[in-house]
């Protein structure tokens, strides 16, 4: 019985088995030396476990008397985050390499983060949501705080911290209320409690603090304080990896929760996931648009996404999942190649961030650029590229799920967030010559994931790669 | 008699202090810290008593993963800050300020 248990939470032990192997081998033996070989030995086992997973398509399968859950949704958002995490740690080995900051710690604290992700779109469970969501917070706090001799990237993991700690408290109270007022902590077991419309003040307040908690992890709007500040102070690698992988987590979380033991109530949670996506948008269009620091800019433009990526879940469908699905796999095959360029940027071998030293990068390198045009656009959503389908999914399924204010919303801040996005590329093809302008590293591996990404936004409008049968097949899955 | 009611509401008003406690407190990262530990704690209680109205032992076994887990937030928080006061020479809130947010 337990054999048949541990099978099904295979991956997750081998991961968590590797990362303690790695930790304790490293530490008795050349420690930071073997950096190099640890990163791509984790970048290949990501890799190795993402194919196994996404080959490994049989059907719905629960362990631990339904704690743990392995569906054709976890499996799309494991094989998601993954393959996300791969290519982070791929990309910034050079960059900390060059700004002497090799730590063996960094790719041990990234696969045991990624184990809890991978707990987290599981969880079939309060204690194992919870439990998951914490092993993947606590290792990101430690990893923004990375740099140890910097004040800004110790200040971005304080305030991680505090204000991570704070969402996990006010998720955790969420956690107690439902419990007590639904008599269990099984997803299975709360859904036949909260039906529409008779759902007791408790587990309604619970759902509410739930919803808090869960916000703040997926940096929606008004609980996105902390992110703009973590992103510019974390050193750049870890950054695109907050970028990514824990992203398309916490919002593959929220759908489980909010459809596994709330499936029922949907009109009750509705409301507040549209509010949420509605702020996001708009927030995260206005405000970045004065920034000149591309990371902070980043972080604002996450802002946004994740308001269209919860457009898709506060629609309530089958429909509304699949595109909220597929907006995280365009979004983090965009952010991918984005974030490769931002680590590409420099000027006399230090890293610069400045929007305005991009000027006129089309002269010196004209084909970064026109591969980062490429990548602006589709994160902007601009037609041809792949960043338009993604919103188009998402703008479909909110008004064929009844929201069609929020989808009318979201295409007005689409049009002011691409002022931002387009501002870059002004800069870049049009912008005047300055004596300090950012060189690009020549660096293969960061080169090759800029054109990648940037032809998979434009190779990917043939087909999207397959992807949307499997989102379909995903959403299906959940939702019921 | 003390009934589930009088347990809830303790658990309600340690919690609100708790975040009180983040919002108004000014001085110290320490505070934080134990404001934040103050909001698990509150959570514990309600999921004990929940547990043990309830007649369910899963509340119970929910309140040692929060503690444990309490027990890591705080080592790595604190760990955290030791590195800020390393580079700062300070742990006032007022001075957590290099970037503005």
């Amino acid at each position: 019985m337990i054999w048949a248990d541990l099978t099904i939470f295979l991956p997750e032990i081998i991961l968590s088995l590797f990362a303690m192997a790695a930790l304790l081998g490293a530490v008795y033996s050349v420690k930071d030396a073997a950096t190099a070989i640890l990163t791509w030995a984790t970048a290949g086992l990501f890799v190795v476990t993402a194919i196994w997973i996404g080959a490994s398509a049989d059907g719905t399968q629960v362990a631990f008397n339904g704690m743990f859950i392995d569906d054709a949704f976890a499996r799309f958002a494991k094989v998601t985050i993954l393959g996300a995490a791969a290519c982070v740690l791929v990309m910034g080995q050079g960059y900390l390499v060059k700004r002497g900051m090799t730590m063996f710690e960094f790719p041990i604290l990234v696969t045991l983060s990624v184990v809890g992700m991978m707990m987290m779109v599981s969880s079939g469970d309060l204690i194992v949501l919870y439990m998951g969501l914490e092993l993947q917070s606590l290792a990101l706090y430690v990893v923004a705080a990375l740099r140890r001799d910097s004040a800004k990237s110790t200040e971005a993991g304080l305030k991680y911290f505090v204000l991570g700690a704070l969402s996990s408290g006010l998720l955790l109270y969420g956690a107690s209320l439902i419990y007590g007022y639904s008599g269990t902590t099984l997803f299975s077991g709360i859904i036949q409690t909260a039906s529409e419309g008779e759902m007791s003040l408790g587990l309604l307040f619970g759902l509410v603090f739930l919803i808090a908690g869960l916000g703040f992890k997926v940096s929606a709007v008004p609980f996105h304080m902390w992110t703009p500040d973590v992103y510019e102070g974390a050193p750049t690698p870890v950054t695109a990896f907050f970028a990514t992988a824990p992203k398309v987590a916490a919002i593959a979380l929220f759908a489980r929760v909010m459809h596994d033991a709330f499936g029922q109530a949907v009109g009750d949670w509705q409301q507040i996931i549209a509010m949420l996506s509605l702020l996001s948008m708009f927030l995260g269009a206005v405000a970045a648009i004065g920034q000149t620091d591309i990371k902070r800019l980043m972080a604002f433009s996450s802002i946004a996404h994740m308001g269209y990526a919860l457009m898709g879940l506060a629609a309530g469908t089958v429909l509304g999942v699949q595109a909220m699905l597929i907006y995280m796999a365009i979004y983090v095959a965009t952010n991918v190649g984005t974030f490769a360029f931002i680590l590409s940027m420099e000027r006399d071998g230090r890293p610069v961030t400045d929007i305005a030293s991009l000027e006129m990068l089309s002269n010196r390198e004209p084909g970064k650029a026109w591969a980062m045009l490429a990548l602006l656009f589709s994160l902007a959503g601009v037609p041809p590229f792949l960043g338009f389908f993604a919103k188009f999914y998402v703008l479909r399924a909110a008004y064929d799920g009844g929201l069609a204010w929020l989808a009318v919303a979201g295409v007005i801040a689409s049009v002011i967030g691409a002022f931002y996005y387009l501002r870059i590329v002004f800069f870049m093809f049009f912008g005047q010559d300055r004596d300090d302008p950012a060189q690009i590293a020549r660096d293969p591996i960061l080169s090759g994931f800029v054109v990648a990404s940037a032809l998979v936004m434009i190779i990917g409008i043939a087909n999207l790669f397959g992807i949307e049968s499997i989102a379909a097949a995903a959403a299906e899955t959940l939702v019921n | 008699m003390i009934g589930l009611e009088h347990f809830l509401t303790v658990a309600a008003t340690l919690f609100v202090i708790g975040i009180f406690g983040l919002f108004l407190n000014r001085k110290n990262v320490i505070i934080l810290l134990m404001s934040i530990e103050l909001m698990l704690l509150a959570v514990n209680i309600n999921l004990v008593a929940f547990s043990s109205y309830g007649q369910d032992m899963v509340g119970q076994v929910f309140t040692l993963f929060v503690l444990t887990v309490a027990a890591a937030e705080a080592a790595i928080g604190l760990a955290i800050l030791v590195c800020f006061f390393r580079n700062r020479g300070t742990i006032a809130v007022e001075d957590v300020n290099v970037m503005k947010g």
